[in-house]
C-alpha cells in the first residue's frame, strides 16, 4: 500500500501541490485528472521524488521513502514521465534492460536477461528486439517504455499521460496491457489521463485534483455532470451504454 | 498449448542469444582496435628519419641495440604520448557528450582544451614553470610539472564551471552552449595572447610553439602523469556506464531510474577537465579527436556507453597516433605539430554534424 501524508511539493520556492492525502492498494489502477496546472505531474514526480517534498510524507507498506537511497527507491517505483521528442539511438533490448539497472550490480545476471526476455515477449515486441526504439511507430515504442518500468519489478508504476499521442487503436490496447498487468503483478498503477472516457474504461478509481488539492476521489459513481462542471468549467451529459458510463459533450 | 509453450521458449532462447552474441561481437571489435594501435605504434616507432624495420624496433627495445636510445626515449613515449593522449582526449569527449546531452561537446568545442592551454601558459610565462630550451623541434620543455598541471587544471575547471552554469539554465540549446565555448575560447586565446605581450621574446616564441599541439613534448614523465590521469578517470567513468545510458534518456528517466543526476554531471564534468588539462599542458591543444572519436563509435557499435567509454579511448589512441605517424610524414623532413592535422580532419565532421544534426 502506498500512502500520501500532507505531501507539499513544487519547484523552488513555488508551491504546486498542497497538502495531498491519499491511500493506494495493489492491483487497482488510478486514473490522475485534472486540469492542465493542477499539479498532475507534479505529484508523479513527488512520490517517484524525482523532486523531493517541501513538507509530507510517503510510505509504501508502511516503510517511509525518506530512509531509502534513490537506488532503493528505483526498486519500488518506475515513472515514466511525459512523451519526450528525443529518442537515443538504443535498441529494444538495450532498453528494456536499462530497467534492470537499479537491480544490476556490475553487469546483467542471467536472471536479468531472463527478466528482460520475458517482458519483451508478455508486451509481443519480440519480432524487433533488436530494432532500434526510434524506428519503432509510437505505439510499439510506448510499450518498449512499459517494458523498460516494469524491469525495475516496481511496486509502483507511475505513468505521465502514456497514451497522448496514440491512435485509438494504440491507446486502447495500452490501457488494456496496464490494467492487465497492474492485476497480474499486482502492482499500484497511477496513470494521468485526460480523456475522461478512457479513464472511465480502464481505470478502478478516480483522483480528480484542482489546484494543486485532490477536489475529489472514488470509484466511477463520482464522476457526475455537477463534479465535471466544478473541475473543468464545462458541460456535459453522462450517459449509460452497457451498464457504462460514458461522457459526452454536446 | 505446450507446443506454443515450446515455441515461446525458443523464441526466449533465441533472444538471449541474439543478445550474447551482440556482445561478444562487440568485444571483437574491441580486440581489434587494439589491434590496429599496436600495429600504428610500431609502424610509428619504425617512420622517421632514422628508418627501422620492425624487426628492428623490436629488436631495441628488447636488447641494447645501436638504435635502442633513439627508440626508447623519442619514438617509444611520442607513440605512447599519442596513445595516451587520444585516449584521454576520446573519453572526455564521449563523457561531455552524454552529461551535457550535447553531441558538439568536446574538450576542444567547449574551450576547455584552451582554458587549460592559458592555465598553462599562465604558469609558464607568469609563474615561471617553465625552463624553455630549444633544440630541433622541442622549443619548451617544462621542468615544474606540477605547476604545469595544476595551473592548467584551474584554466580547465573555470570553463567546465562556466559551461556547467550555462547548462543548468532552462531551455538553453546544445548550439548555445558550443556558442559559449566559442566565446570562451577566444576570451581564453586572448588571455594568452595578453599574457605573450608582456612576456620576453624567447617565451612567446616558446608559448606560440606550445600551443600547437605538438606530441613531440611527451616524455617519460609526462606520460607516466598523462597514464596516471588517465587511469584514474576513465576507471571512475567506466563505473559509471549504466548511469550514462540512463543520461541517455533524459534527466526524468535517469532519476528515477536511481541516477544522482546532478552530481554524475558535475563529477563528470570536473574529470574529464582533469584528464584534458593534464594532456593540454604537456602537448598543448590538439583539437577534434574528442570530438570525433565517441561518433565514429556509435556509427560502429552505438550508443551503449559500456563500449563506447572503453572503446572511444581506443579510437582517441588510434586516431592520435596515426595523425602524428601523417604530421611526422607528410611533409618529411619537416614534421608539422599533430594539432594541424586533427584539425584539417576534424573541422569537416564537425560541419557534418551539425547539419545532419547527429543523436546521441
Amino acid at each position: 500500500m502506498l500512502v500520501l501524508k500532507e505531501l507539499y511539493a513544487g519547484y523552488g520556492k513555488k508551491e504546486i501541490i498542497k497538502g495531498i492525502e491519499a491511500e493506494f492498494q495493489r492491483g487497482i489502477v488510478y486514473a490522475i485528472l485534472g486540469p492542465n496546472g493542477s499539479g498532475k505531474s507534479t505529484l508523479l514526480r513527488t512520490i517517484d521524488r524525482v523532486i523531493r517534498p517541501h513538507r509530507g510524507k510517503i510510505f509504501i507498506d508502511g516503510e517511509t521513502l525518506d530512509n531509502l537511497s534513490i537506488r532503493d527507491t528505483a526498486r519500488k517505483i518506475a515513472y515514466l514521465p511525459q512523451r519526450s521528442n528525443s529518442t537515443p539511438f538504443s535498441n529494444v533490448f538495450d532498453t528494456v534492460l536499462l530497467g534492470r539497472k537499479p537491480h544490476i550490480s556490475f553487469e546483467p545476471t542471467e536472471r536479468d536477461l531472463d527478466i528482460v526476455e520475458g517482458l519483451i515477449e508478455y508486451l509481443g515486441l519480440y519480432d524487433f528486439a533488436f530494432r532500434k526504439v526510434g524506428e519503432l511507430s509510437g505505439g510499439e515504442a510506448q510499450k518498449v517504455l512499459i517494458a523498460r518500468a516494469l524491469a525495475q519489478q516496481p511496486e509502483v508504476l507511475l505513468l505521465d499521460e502514456p497514451v497522448n499521442h496514440l491512435d485509438p487503436k494504440n491507446q486502447i490496447e495500452i490501457l488494456r496491457i496496464l490494467r492487465e498487468l497492474t492485476q497480474k503483478f499486482n502492482i499500484i498503477t497511477i496513470i494521468v489521463l485526460h480523456d475522461l472516457n478512457l479513464a472511465l474504461q480502464f481505470a478502478d478509481y478516480f483522483i480528480f485534483m484542482k489546484n494543486g488539492k485532490i477536489y475529489k476521489s472514488g470509484t466511477f459513481n463520482i464522476i457526475e455532470k455537477s463534479l465535471i462542471k466544478q473541475i473543468y468549467d464545462i458541460d456535459i451529459e453522462i450517459i449509460d451504454y452497457n451498464g457504462k458510463k460514458y461522457v459526452i459533450t454536446p | 498449448m505446450n507446443l506454443k509453450k515450446q515455441g515461446l521458449q525458443s523464441i526466449e532462447k533465441s533472444l538471449k542469444r541474439q543478445y550474447i552474441k551482440s556482445i561478444t561481437k562487440r568485444l571483437i571489435f574491441g580486440l581489434f582496435l587494439v589491434l590496429l594501435i599496436l600495429v600504428s605504434v610500431v609502424i610509428s616507432i619504425s617512420v622517421g628519419s632514422l628508418q627501422l624495420s620492425v624487426g628492428e624496433v623490436f629488436d631495441s627495445i628488447i636488447r641494447e641495440t645501436e638504435n635502442s636510445y633513439v627508440v626508447w626515449n623519442i619514438r617509444l613515449t611520442r607513440a605512447l604520448g599519442a596513445v595516451l593522449a587520444g585516449a584521454s582526449l576520446g573519453v572526455a569527449g564521449a563523457v561531455m557528450q552524454n552529461v551535457l546531452r550535447n553531441p558538439l561537446a568536446s574538450p576542444f568545442t567547449l574551450g576547455v582544451s584552451q582554458g587549460a592551454a592559458f592555465g598553462a601558459a599562465f604558469a609558464i610565462i607568469v609563474l615561471g614553470a617553465g625552463q624553455t630550451h630549444s633544440f630541433g623541434t622541442e622549443a619548451v620543455t617544462v621542468f615544474k610539472l606540477y605547476t604545469v598541471v595544476i595551473s592548467a587544471f584551474i584554466g580547465a575547471l573555470l570553463t567546465v564551471i562556466l559551461i556547467l552554469s550555462l547548462s543548468f539554465l532552462r531551455n538553453i540549446t546544445p548550439e548555445a552552449i558550443i556558442l559559449a565555448g566559442v566565446a570562451l575560447s577566444s576570451l581564453f586565446g586572448s588571455a594568452t595572447m595578453f599574457l605573450q605581450y608582456f612576456a620576453s621574446d624567447f617565451q612567446v616564441a616558446a608559448t606560440v610553439f606550445w600551443t600547437f599541439g605538438d606530441i613531440g613534448k611527451a616524455g617519460w614523465r609526462e606520460n607516466e602523469l598523462m597514464f596516471l590521469s588517465f587511469s584514474i578517470c576513465f576507471i571512475y567513468f567506466f563505473f559509471q556506464r549504466w548511469n550514462f545510458n540512463a543520461m541517455l534518456w533524459g534527466d526524468e528517466v535517469a532519476k528515477s531510474l536511481g541516477v544522482k543526476i546532478k552530481f554524475l554531471r558535475i563529477s563528470s564534468m570536473f574529470a574529464s577537465a582533469f584528464v584534458v588539462s593534464v594532456c593540454t599542458a604537456f602537448l598543448g591543444i590538439i583539437g577534434f579527436v574528442g570530438l570525433i572519436s565517441p561518433h565514429v563509435i556509435r556509427l560502429i557499435i552505438g550508443n551503449d556507453h559500456r563500449f563506447l567509454i572503453p572503446y572511444s579511448a581506443l579510437f582517441g589512441a588510434l586516431l592520435l597516433c596515426i595523425s602524428d605517424l601523417l604530421a611526422r610524414t607528410i611533409l618529411s623532413p619537416n614534421i608539422l605539430p599533430v594539432g594541424i592535422i586533427t584539425s584539417f580532419a576534424g573541422a569537416p565532421v564537425f560541419f557534418y554534424l551539425l547539419i545532419r544534426g547527429r543523436k546521441l
